[in-house]
């Protein structure tokens, strides 16, 4: 395996210093006024001062995960959020004027609907397409990928999602069945029939709601760019700038589905490693390329099926770890700062996720003892977490404020903390959610 | 014979456990007695995840194997003998709005594996869906399964709803989910909650013997 996957470079230091100071600067961000770039580059300092683990910051910043909780405070629907910009807008400039997070959640989770309705998306169902308009979308377990189709994933991952897995799971891109093979194109016979499936009225309708697809998407994104900046610009600096994937998860969540692929650690043990592997380039590649773009350095990833009650110890090791690694080395070497949310538990996992590079990453916990994680895999990484949404959804404030105490009682004495909630805050009592903020504010102070 | 149908099922050799199987069968093996065999592997594979030494793959491909050697076997047992006793029942759905299973189907294993009789009745399920399973089935337990946030107010909902229509006396409910606490179970009316599966089955099992 290439060695930028396995080892550190000699320039990731530099290289992440160099991301730091393009995300502290803030270019682009239409600052109200030069007092509100300040208190960016105040908050952005304590966030890169908590990873870093050189110093503690000025005190511990608190980014929880906003998930759903604007729209729910702002009384619109999850439809009004994934169908009308302007009602998103509204949400989530309350939910950022009145909580004042120290990042700002950029509303990247909830997607344009029309989008999903153009492609007729089939693994998912959303708002009005299968669930009610007031609830969230939710994932539709599916085996998107067969057991026998490893091979041909192996062989050429981008044919794989063009032909076989695209018209699975968007109905309206059906016809990618007959994309042509690409790497094929390169002498004058093998011109006309790369071009022939494009000429039929089916591949043309399929373009055609790609190309309203995309159209929807730049409306969204540019109204999602105008709420993002005005946000921003009152002095927050956002969480994260990109997005990727353990390559277990890939496979695990999207492709062979959680039964299909925890057959396959007994049935293909071989060929499940192999594809892990194969994907490693492409998810560094997913997370440089959206953080460079979006100025920043925390790509965001999400971690699903290497939580403790998933898999053994040895399963773990053998197939999930080893290139979720290489994909944190991939995009440290690159300078970025991957920000690791390891969703459920993670209790047994701590001593093996700790063999990274020192201060170059983010673990961010739900379900775990952090005060563990701060023993084990805190001395080498920042650690964010972990107020629990029951407590948030069902507690009291004082319940909430008491066990804001006990957690930065528990690891927030020397820096490396990120105070944040251990999943999406959707179900929370707003006065649950104020204290939370103001507790940390007040408890926080080094 | 017997005991090497046990141990491949419960060391996840499939091809084996299935080739046994089918030996057995031919070999003029009582297919009750390969079925008794099947439920004691499943108890091995069980009380192994019980102790931590198998996973969520592991109860997977057993259940997996076991419904092969089952589709193999059960042709040849007649319909009188497929009777068994159980040790209790339980009804077990995930609720309204929710349709994560993974919990709910780790649940169910272990309960059947453990000589339990379990009728699940899927996910997403409304309250008067729990309440018309608890008339007809009668069960001793009811699991209440849910991962989102949004699943506490269901899981509300439906008790109420078994409560309005005066079951509640008849059942004791238990709610489960990675995000459930004492604080929902406060919340929910449920009598007692379960972050894991395992930690249900603990519960269900005081409850009812076992």
């Amino acid at each position: 395996m290439r060695k930028r996957f396995v080892d550190l470079s000699d320039q990731a230091e530099q290289k992440q210093e160099e991301r730091f100071s393009i995300w502290l600067k803030g270019e682009g961000i239409p600052f109200t006024d030069a007092s509100k770039q300040e208190a960016y580059l105040e908050r952005a300092t304590l966030i890169k001062d908590a990873i870093q683990l050189k110093k503690a910051p000025r005190r511990i910043p608190v980014c929880p995960s906003a998930g759903f909780f604007p729209n729910e405070y702002a009384g619109i629907t999850m439809y009004e959020a994934m169908y009308d910009y302007e009602a998103l807008r509204t949400a989530w400039e309350r939910f950022h004027q009145d909580f004042e997070p120290d990042a700002y959640n950029g509303p990247t989770t909830i997607v344009p609907g029309k989008v999903l309705d153009l492609l007729d998306l089939k693994m998912y169902q959303w708002p009005g397409h299968g669930v009610d308009k007031e609830r969230e979308y939710q994932f539709v377990e599916g085996e998107y990928m067969k057991a026998e189709e490893y091979q041909d994933l192996i062989d050429d991952p981008t044919c794989f999602f063009l032909t076989i897995y695209f018209p699975r799971i968007f109905g309206s891109l059906e016809p990618f069945e007959t994309f042509p093979l690409l790497p094929p194109v390169n002498e004058i016979p093998v011109i006309p029939p790369f071009v022939m499936p494009f000429g039929t009225a089916a591949m043309q309708d399929a373009f055609e709601s790609l190309e309203k697809a995309g159209e929807e998407a730049l409306r969204w994104r540019a109204a999602v760019g105008k709420i993002s900046g005005d946000i921003m610009g009152r002095g927050f600096p956002s969480f994260s700038g990109g997005f990727t994937k353990a390559p277990f998860d890939v496979i695990g969540d999207s492709l062979r589905g959680t039964t299909g692929v925890m057959l396959d650690i007994f049935r293909h043990p071989d060929e499940l490693k192999e594809a892990c592997e194969r994907l490693v380039p492409m998810m560094v590649k997913s997370g440089v390329g959206a953080c460079k773009a979006n100025k920043h350095i925390m790509p965001f990833i999400p971690l699903h099926k290497g939580a403790d009650n998933f898999m053994s110890d040895e399963m773990f090791q053998t197939f999930y770890w080893p290139t979720l690694r290489k994909v944190i080395i991939g995009l440290i070497n690159e300078g970025m700062v991957p920000l690791l949310f390891a969703e459920g538990s993670y209790n047994d996992r701590l001593d093996v996720i700790a063999d990274i590079p020192k201060g170059k990453v983010v673990w961010w916990f739900d379900r775990i003892d952090l005060k563990r994680a701060k023993e084990t895999v805190g001395q080498i990484a920042c650690i964010a977490g972990n107020m629990p949404l029951d407590l948030l959804c069902t507690g009291t404030p004082d319940q909430v404020r008491g066990y804001c105490r006990e957690l930065i009682d528990a690891v927030g004495s020397d820096g490396g903390f990120i105070f944040s909630t251990g999943a999406g805050m959707q179900g929370s009592k707003p006065a649950n959610v104020k204290a939370m903020m103001e507790a940390v504010r007040e408890m926080g102070v080094y | 014979m017997t005991d090497a149908l046990i141990h491949a099922m419960a060391e996840m050799q499939e091809k084996e456990a299935l080739q046994i199987a089918k030996q057995l069968l031919n070999e003029g093996t009582d297919p009750i007695a390969i079925l008794n065999a099947c439920s004691t592997a499943m108890q091995t594979v069980g009380e192994r995840f019980e102790k931590g030494e198998y996973f969520l793959p592991h109860l997977m491909m057993a259940g997996t194997i076991l419904k092969q050697v089952s589709d193999v076997i059960k042709p040849h047992i007649r319909e009188q003998e497929k009777d068994k006793t159980s040790k209790g029942r339980v009804l077990i759905g995930t609720v309204k709005g929710d349709i994560h299973d993974i919990g709910k189907n780790m649940v169910t294993f272990l309960l059947e594996a453990n000589g339990f009789e379990v009728k699940d009745i899927g996910i997403d399920q409304h309250p008067d869906k729990f309440v018309e399973a608890i008339q007809t089935f009668q069960p001793n337990v009811v699991g209440l399964s849910g991962l989102l946030t949004l699943a506490f107010e269901s899981m509300k909902e439906t008790i109420l709803a078994i409560e309005e229509a005066g079951l509640q006396d008849n059942v004791r409910i238990i709610i489960g989910g990675a995000q459930v606490s004492e604080h929902v179970k406060d919340y929910t009316g449920a009598d007692a909650f379960a972050p894991d599966a395992l930690a249900g089955v603990r519960i269900i099992k005081q409850w009812i013997g076992g």
